[in-house]
């Protein structure tokens, strides 16, 4: 249910984003979803690629500052309310969501959506229990 | 764990008295036998007599490492090369060297420093001193020698190099305690690790650095590696060698030897008094030396005056360890700042040290200064709040040790140009 994103930093200046998707490229990795943080200094891209660890070692021999992170894709439907009623579950478990953002592409079924939370395990126990539809590490990567 | 506790526990009116006394006799013996003092105190309308406190110090003029250089090779002596038992010099790498003299009394007295200091930093003479400081014209190696044979320990006289030599000594000869320079002893560590010998074969426990400065960090890696307890020595051969000053087992500020020895702490621009805390050049006033009395040397060494007493008893000022070199000292809207204390932010923030770089500029009438850290991946987070809280963090502990406000940015890695050697820690833009 793990699925592992990648984070880098980027200074706030032209060029960082081509040259991290310029990289990423030339090594045949596939970019499924991204986003970016930022700040009036620095940015922080969030990357879930086809293949995690490549990407990793290819950003880092490329002279980034790199992390891995464990995030949550949760599969909602796509209609009013279907957001809402997964943070409300994550909301009365007192988890704390750190950030999210929405896939590019769309599940099967509903729209996709990647979690950052505090308490990863607890998250997807409760959310399992409620029966909300999570996307495994595999699946996504293949999307 | 004293030498000589009746002098390093003075009380401080005794010491005061005999510092006092001392001066008096320094000034006096100055004036009288070395043409280049006279002529310094007469440049300020000054007699010997004029020192009646220990205040008076200030009024004194100021010795600088171009004052021995223009005065050399023997000018600066105050006695007559017949008296002279042993000469050491400087390497002289920038410019022409300093040459320093000793009497037979000097001799004594640098070696009862010394022996202080080697208890001071944990030895007995029942410890089997690793002397792998130089031996010949730099102080180092003989200072410590001298001291530990007057402390009654066994010195092994090794010197620099040929390390692997060095290590089999130290395992056969069962050395107790490592006296070199902290990059030497990182080094020893590497090769012991390179002839697969494990450190608790050794029996060292304790190891005394110094002759440049090091940092917090690397004092606990030299820890880890070497399983000792590591402190820092000062000194400097101008002033009369190693044995200027050590840390005690408290490791929390290096104890000036005061009965032979006055530290002040100047701002390096104006040479005005600095008080406890505040960071700028150390000067030092010799107060026993025969041969080649220095006063108010200015040492180029930036360091602090340590409020409080130490636990260990000992009396007199302690310093914070040298972090650094008035040459790289920048004046920015008015205040010093040095690119050490940077330095020493970023490492007790980071835990490690990582790149940096300075950036002066002048807005307006207005100088700015923006500190460029390179985000590694030990600072690195994927969440924004933690690099703003990192950002801030920095900021704040920057501004609290600089006494200005300054702008922090954090960049990529690599961006911060590597020069060959030392790094390149200021790009001043100012068009002054
Ligand atoms: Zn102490």
């Amino acid at each position: 249910m793990k699925i592992k994103q990648l984070s880098v930093f980027l200074e706030n200046k032209s060029g960082r984003l081509a040259a991290v998707t310029r990289l990423l490229a030339s090594k045949g990795i596939n970019i499924r979803a991204l986003s970016i943080a930022d700040t009036s200094d620095f940015g922080i891209l969030r990357l879930i690629v086809n293949d995690p660890q490549a990407a990793y070692r290819t950003l880092r021999e490329g002279g980034f500052t790199v992390s891995l992170t464990e995030v949550l894709g949760v599969e909602m439907p796509d209609r009013p309310g279907g957001l809402s009623s997964v943070l409300t579950h994550l909301e009365e478990a007192g988890i704390n969501i750190e950030y999210l953002y929405a896939f590019l592409g769309k599940g099967e079924n509903g729209a996709l959506v990647i979690f950052r939370v505090e308490d990863l395990d607890k998250a997807i126990e409760i959310l399992s229990a409620k029966g909300v539809k999570l996307v495994s590490a595999e699946n996504v990567y293949a999307l | 764990m004293y030498w000589n506790p009746k002098y390093e526990c003075l009380s401080a009116e005794e010491l005061q008295q005999l510092q006092l006394e001392r001066l008096k006799a320094t000034v006096e013996r100055a004036f009288l036998n070395v043409p280049h003092y006279r002529r310094a105190f007469q440049a300020k309308g000054l007699e010997p007599g004029d020192i009646r406190t220990l205040e008076d110090l200030r009024k004194l003029p100021f010795t600088t490492k171009d004052d021995l250089r223009e005065n050399y090779p023997f000018g600066m002596f105050a006695v007559p090369m017949s008296e002279i038992v042993r000469i050491h010099s400087s390497s002289g790498t920038t410019g022409k060297p300093t040459v320093v003299g000793y009497t037979r009394r000097d001799i004594d007295v640098w070696a009862e420093l010394m022996a202080r200091a080697l208890v001071c930093g944990g030895a007995t003479r029942n410890d089997i001193i690793h002397n792998a400081y130089g031996y010949g014209l730099f102080t180092g190696g003989l200072g410590v020698h001298y001291g530990a044979e007057r402390l009654g320990a066994s010195v092994i006289p090794i010197s620099g190099g040929n390390t692997k030599r060095q290590v089999m000594i130290m395992r056969d000869f069962g050395s107790t305690i490592l006296t070199c320079t902290p990059s030497y002893a990182l080094h020893i560590a590497e090769v012991i690790g390179e002839m697969g010998i494990d450190p608790a074969e050794l029996k060292l426990k304790a190891g005394i650095f110094g002759a440049e400065p090091w940092s917090e960090s690397m004092r606990r890696e030299i820890e880890r590696r070497l399983g000792i307890s590591a402190v820092d020595i000062y000194g400097l051969s101008e002033v009369i060698g190693p044995g200027v000053a050590i840390e005690c087992q408290e490791k929390n500020g290096l104890h000036i030897f005061g009965d032979h020895f006055l530290a002040e702490v100047i701002d390096p621009a104006t040479g005005e008094p600095l008080g406890p805390g505040q960071v700028g050049e150390l000067v030092l006033t010799s107060l026993t030396k025969e041969a080649l009395p220095v006063i108010r040397y200015r040492t180029r060494d930036v360091t602090a005056l340590l409020p409080g007493d130490c636990p260990c008893g000992r009396t007199g000022v302690r310093i914070a360890r040298i972090t650094g070199r008035t040459d790289d000292m920048l004046i920015i809207r008015g205040v010093n700042v040095f690119p050490s204390q940077v330095e020493s932010v970023l490492l007790e923030i980071g835990g490690t040290e990582p790149h940096y770089q300075l950036i002066v500029d002048r807005e307006g009438s207005l100088d700015t200064l923006e500190v460029q850290v390179e985000v590694s991946e030990s600072l690195f987070s994927d969440e924004v709040r933690r690099l703003e809280d990192l950002e801030h963090r920095l900021r704040q502990e920057l501004e609290s040790t600089l006494g200005i406000s300054v702008k922090v940015t954090l960049v990529e890695p690599k961006t911060i140009a590597r020069s060959e050697g030392k790094a390149k820690r200021v790009i001043d833009r100012r068009k002054l």
